[in-house]
């Protein structure tokens, strides 16, 4: 017989054993994701690489109007980094999955829920760290943001936010295709419109009618005229902000459900 | 009241579209012995190991672990068993250490208890220099062992083991082999899947052959080297042409299954029942002017018992499934 008896415990995972659980998914995810020079690359190289990009080589002949194209260019670049980050997840997801981690994890008497919520939070840590360096990356190339803290801190919460819920995006994406090449290429076919459909680079009515149209109704869009007019001033804050908001909430509450759904039959 | 069996299976059927991977099967693992669930890839077992780890639920049938239904109390199911499969699920960028003491949380450790059984477990398998490295510098037996021992950590009563030497070195093999016998020493229930016939021979108490998703015998390596005849028969014609022929010619003798030929080497084998099986074949062959090369007796293997049962060798199924 054996001599450990297990006692009866609950029928179901309860949240404080949740929120831990998820602090253990989520610790695993940072030290897994630093210690990956392949991820260093992608969070902190890639970004700087296209921020030097734009403000020396393209940069010179887009045409901002009153704005420095700087200015015009950093909230742009740091949205589409957030986006860009957001990837990682549903990548990330899919190689557990071939692992069998996932399955060594569903076997477990953990909160499901906490392998999506640790990873996606552990992924919105490491897109603090991206979006700081890309702030001071651009502070270095002369993107000098106008307006009082509390915007500026305003701004970084709305793009942070916009990652976040990129993430569960991301994660549904992932799960859905389970293959890590498939993931990366599907992920790439919904975001490049997204990002370079927007504002994000030039302004939107330099755009033929149609593509005019589908940017500016764009969440990235939204989230980056935000973002420019709490950082430099440009543009109207509160429509695209609150245009953000309506946007992020309606994403999180089809896309957390479709995420932990697919989860379950991955 | 009897305690409830480690493993209970009644009638489980699991279908994906088409393809039926468990066809009713019924199985009962006693506490505390190792159960070896034999057969070729894609016999099922892989489907059985999920649906007892709640990560497949049955199409139809119950399968209960100490009680707990599978599918009405997962959660239950999963405080009790410890699951180690085939490829090592651990993470390369964390350490040995790291990897055993987050599966040790997740089973609901605290961080000191998990601290310390991730030091003995680490110990145990011989990865105590190893612990701090990462697991991407491990060689396959140092991840296979590791995986193992992380399912270990929160001391489940019941451990599931789907193929856990497939694809290790004999010396690795040797060393699981052992770990499994003291796990059983300890009490624990383990469930094994195996291709290979003599690791069930040599680690389970009982024996399960698996094929096309339902349990074709069942019982003790004695019981099911018994079921297939008193003795093996076993003739090679001096010309492997001729293998078929004489295969032929002998077929009325087999007291199971017909013999099996290989028309490579020329020998066929078959089991008997008669003890002047041997003469008689001796003599049909020679009255049919097909020389013999040689012709012996042998007791059964468990190879054979899996021969007869599914008209197949274990290593042919694992050729097909490759």
């Amino acid at each position: 017989m054996s001599t450990v008896e297990i006692a009866p415990g609950p029928r179901r995972v309860t949240l404080p054993e949740t929120l831990a659980d998820s602090r253990v998914m989520a610790t695993r995810q940072l030290r897994k994701t630093l210690r990956r020079p392949t991820y260093i690359v992608f969070a902190f190289v890639q970004p700087v690489m296209f921020v030097l990009l734009f403000r020396y080589i393209f940069g010179g002949a887009i045409d901002t109007g009153s704005v420095d194209y700087v200015d015009f260019l950093m909230p742009g670049i740091i949205v589409q980094t957030a986006i860009f980050g957001a990837l990682i997840t549903g990548l990330g997801l899919t190689e557990d999955l071939k692992a069998g981690v996932v399955d060594r994890f569903r076997s477990l008497p953990m909160a499901r829920s906490a392998v999506l919520l640790g990873r996606t939070a552990a992924d919105a840590a490491i897109n603090v760290m991206t979006l700081i360096v890309m702030v001071l990356v651009g502070v270095a190339v002369g993107f000098r943001p106008s307006e009082p803290a509390y915007d500026l801190a305003l701004a970084f919460a709305l793009v942070l936010g916009f990652s976040y819920v990129f993430s569960w995006i991301s994660a549904f994406v992932g799960l859905s295709v389970r293959d890590p090449e498939t993931a990366q290429s599907a992920g790439f076919i919904w975001v490049f419109p997204l990002t370079f459909a927007s504002s994000a680079f030039v302004p939107t009515d330099s755009m033929p009618g149609a593509v005019q149209t589908f940017a500016d109704v764009n969440p990235v869009t939204l989230t980056v005229d935000a973002a420019r007019a709490l950082t430099v001033g440009h543009g109207d804050a509160l429509g695209p902000a609150l245009g953000t908001l309506a946007w992020l909430i309606g994403l999180l509450l089809v896309f957390v459900p479709l995420a932990v759904r697919a989860f379950r039959r991955a | 009241m009897t305690p409830a069996p480690a493993i209970l299976a009644e009638g489980v059927r699991r279908t994906f579209g088409e393809v039926v991977a468990l066809d009713g099967l019924d199985l009962e693992v006693d506490v505390g012995t190792v159960f070896g669930l034999l057969g070729p890839n894609g016999a099922g077992k892989t489907t059985l190991v999920r649906v007892l780890a709640t990560l497949l639920r049955p199409t139809a049938g119950r399968a209960r672990v100490l009680g707990h239904d599978v599918v009405a109390e997962p959660l239950a199911v999963r405080r009790r068993i410890g699951l180690a499969g085939q490829f090592a699920a651990v993470d390369e960028e964390l350490t040995g250490r790291e990897n055993v003491e987050m599966v040790g949380r997740l089973y609901r450790l605290s961080g000191a208890e998990a601290r310390a059984r991730a030091r003995e477990i680490l110990e145990r398998f011989g990865l105590a220099d190893a612990a701090d490295r990462r697991v991407s510098t491990y060689s396959g037996g140092m991840r296979r062992r590791l995986d193992l021992g992380a399912s270990l950590i929160g001391r489940p009563p019941v451990i599931l083991l789907d193929e856990p030497t497939t694809g290790l070195d004999p010396r690795t093999r040797q060393e699981l082999w052992s770990t499994i016998d003291e796990l059983r020493r300890e009490g624990t229930t383990v469930l094994l899947t195996t291709q290979y016939l003599e690791e069930a021979d040599r680690l389970a108490q009982r024996i399960a052959v698996v094929d096309h998703g339902r349990i074709a015998a069942e019982g003790t390596a004695a019981e099911l080297k018994a079921t297939v005849g008193i003795e093996m028969l076993v003739v090679r014609v001096a010309n492997a042409a001729n293998a078929a022929a004489a295969a032929a010619s002998l077929a009325d003798l087999a007291a199971g299954e017909v013999p099996l030929v290989d028309t490579a080497t020329g020998e066929i084998r078959l089991a008997v029942s008669d003890a002047n099986a041997s003469a008689e074949a001796v003599r049909r062959l020679d009255s049919r002017g097909l020389p013999i090369a040689a012709v012996e007796l042998q007791q059964p293997s468990l190879d054979d018992v899996f021969l007869t049962l599914t008209g197949r060798r274990a290593e042919d199924g694992v050729q097909q499934a490759a």
